[in-house]
């Protein structure tokens, strides 16, 4: 009840002229309460990653649940880069995030932008059979898609990593569509009118336009390709093509017990993302108004 | 590997391609021979229909799309089907058994534990991840100060995904060592063995899981700031309340946005895998997650056929959950169009 009325919009009717938080000034006091108590619980195990990575052995054994390190031993970082081929996994993961980022980003405006700008015949019946796709589970095609990647003599290569993005993702192409379908078709109309080709069209006229879209939907993917873990668990068996999310869980089965280094590896693998996160905060709330599903 | 590939592999090897690129040669000669075929299609159209020409960049435009759902998804399918009726392990020739696979699936015990934590988890997380989700948006929605602050830190967890997470989270939960029993215990409470306790290992998952809301509630947290203003003016005028405005304005307009992202979560949710491979599917096979198993049958037993067949076991399981979700909410989910589509009737009239 009291969050319903704080967090309904001020409109005219119901308005004193004053910030919600001056009109109601216990019902704020509370309301922070909750909230600071529920980011405590949510951002505690996050703070004692970074603690426990700083600590010593005989340390996490005696702190428990306090997060404060007390001790700052930046030695388990040094560690953690060194003890595995920490920057081989490291360019891995890279390789199988930042080219896959730009083929599906560069695959899905393109179709996103079929669908939006260029009706035909089919279009409907085609985009009906995109969002289909949407709802099919990737494992159904796991086992098979690996005997095609072994027939091709992709296994253990980060090519099956890689390849299926540049063939487009269906999540992706309707958000490109939808981004697509509220820019002004005067657009499209002008430059045909100037003699423009669709090719040139989408790359030289809509495509910087839709730079937000563009910027929010590769971090999202970021994200996604950064953490993939299903993948390199299938196509890759040898240390050298594993990527960062593989080696540390073949690490947490061989070094289980070494818990500080064990979390620093673990605070470097989020770092990345953590990093993107601040840096493209805005980016990324733009990019979710319109993931709604509207 | 296929002979054809095998021999382009040497071709290009003996042309001294760098051995890293040596695996991608037929793969992007395949790419271009049948962009080749495309093209010159696509230029026999165009002189054939001149105006016809955006019907032709439609298709050229899709056909990423197209050719990767060809080949990634509806020939693996088909091929799939087949591979589930032989038994093969990758290394001698497919033998065909029929329906065996099948029938040892409906027999295997383990198939029926997998099936039995999946869909608990799937069942009992996505519900909850829902309304924690929509009820933190709730909160971060209110007008206050210092709410930026807040939204950034509810989100920050979800940043820590995949094998990180669980590897920090058995840590978490460490029966002697762990965050989680040490707070008990300052509490006066003594805590469970958690991920070693074959009842509380899947529980604890779910508990998990429930960290990373911050996903689902930022798309929640834009829905709301996307509800037009007008409609709680008319709220207001009415002489509605918080509770009948929200019940009649928010929740409706929200609620295709949640049916959507329930939806995703319960495919997502039935696909779990991480979490059991790297507890090794839990003790007592509590978190033998029914796509870990799959992956346990394919890629570490070498049974093609029989993970096939599980695979499309897993896929009737998600077609059926999500078919029945989407069917049970028709009712309570409300879309913009009926609005839209009647306003035009009424304006045609």
């Amino acid at each position: 009840m009291a969050v319903l009325a704080a967090s309904r919009p001020v409109v005219a009717a119901y308005r004193a002229d004053r910030p919600f938080w001056r009109r109601n000034l216990p019902l704020t006091i509370i309301l922070h309460v909750v909230l600071a108590l529920g980011s405590l619980v949510f951002v505690y195990p996050f703070l004692w990653m970074i603690a426990t990575s700083l600590r010593s052995l005989a340390g996490v054994g005696s702190s428990g649940a306090s997060v404060w390190p007390r001790e700052f031993l930046w030695d388990n970082y040094t560690r953690a880069v060194t003890s595995f081929p920490f920057w081989r996994y490291t360019l891995n993961s890279l390789l199988t995030t930042l080219i896959p980022i730009i083929g599906t980003v560069f695959s899905c405006a393109l179709a996103g932008f079929a669908f939006a700008r260029l009706r035909v015949r089919f279009t409907g019946v085609v985009f009906a059979v995109v969002l289909a796709t949407m709802l099919l589970p990737g494992q159904v095609t796991m086992v098979p898609q690996f005997m095609l990647f072994n027939n091709l003599g992709m296994v253990d290569t980060l090519y099956p990593l890689i390849l299926p993005a540049f063939f487009g993702s269906p999540f992706y192409i309707f958000l490109f569509r939808q981004f697509f379908s509220r820019m002004p078709s005067e657009l499209a109309d002008a430059a045909v009118v100037d003699g423009c080709g669709w090719f040139r069209m989408f790359l030289l006229v809509y495509v910087p336009l839709a730079r937000p879209a563009v910027v929010a939907v590769s971090i999202l993917l970021f994200m996604g390709y950064w953490n993939n873990f299903l993948g390199p668990a299938i196509y890759i068996n040898s240390d050298k093509w594993k990527t960062l999310p593989l080696a540390l869980a073949g690490f947490q089965s061989v070094n289980g017990t070494d818990t500080p280094l064990l979390m620093a590896t673990s605070v470097l693998i989020t770092l990345p993302c953590l990093v993107i996160f601040f840096v493209a905060q805005k980016h990324l709330t733009n990019g979710i108004t319109f993931t709604g599903g509207k | 590997m296929n002979p054809t590939i095998g021999w382009i592999r040497q071709l290009a090897e003996s042309w001294g391609v760098p051995a890293v690129l040596v695996p991608l040669v037929p793969f992007l000669l395949l790419l271009i021979a049948l962009y080749a075929v495309i093209g010159l299609a696509a230029y026999g159209a165009k002189r054939k229909w001149p105006r016809a020409d955006k019907t032709i960049a439609f298709w050229l435009f899709i056909s990423p799309w197209l050719i990767g759902f060809a080949v990634f998804t509806v020939g693996p399918m088909v091929s799939s089907i087949y591979v589930s009726l032989t038994s093969w392990d990758l290394i001698t020739a497919p033998k065909f058994v029929g329906l065996a696979n099948y029938s040892e699936a409906f027999q295997d015990p383990r198939v029926a534990q997998a099936l039995k934590v999946t869909l608990l988890y799937a069942v009992i997380s996505v519900p909850l991840q829902t309304a924690l989700a929509f009820l933190v948006a709730l909160l971060l929605n209110a007008d206050l100060p210092g709410m930026r602050f807040f939204r950034t830190v509810w989100y920050l967890p979800s940043l820590v995904s995949g094998v990180a997470q669980m590897v920090l989270f058995l840590w978490v939960f460490n029966p002697q060592y762990g965050l989680a029993n040490d707070v008990l215990s300052k509490l006066g409470i003594d805590g469970p063995g958690w991920f070693n306790d074959a009842s509380w290992a899947l529980p604890t998952v779910i508990l998990m899981s429930l960290w990373t809301v911050g996903g689902a509630m930022v798309i929640y947290l834009a829905g709301l700031k996307d509800v037009p203003t007008n409609l709680y003016e008319a709220a207001a005028l009415d002489g509605a309340g918080p509770v009948r405005t929200f019940w009649h304005v928010t929740l409706p307009q929200l609620s295709p946005i949640i049916l959507f992202n329930a939806l995703t979560g319960i495919i997502g949710s039935l696909q779990i895998f991480t979490q059991g491979f790297i507890a090794n599917g839990g003790p007592k096979d509590s978190l033998l997650f029914f796509v870990y198993y799959l992956y346990d049958n394919a890629f570490q037993n070498f049974r093609m056929g029989y993970a096939s067949a599980l695979a499309w076991i897993l896929f009737v399981v998600i077609v059926a959950l999500t078919a029945v979700t989407a069917r049970g909410s028709a009712f309570a989910v409300y879309y913009e169009t009926e609005l839209s589509g009647r306003r035009r009737r009424l304006r045609r009239k």
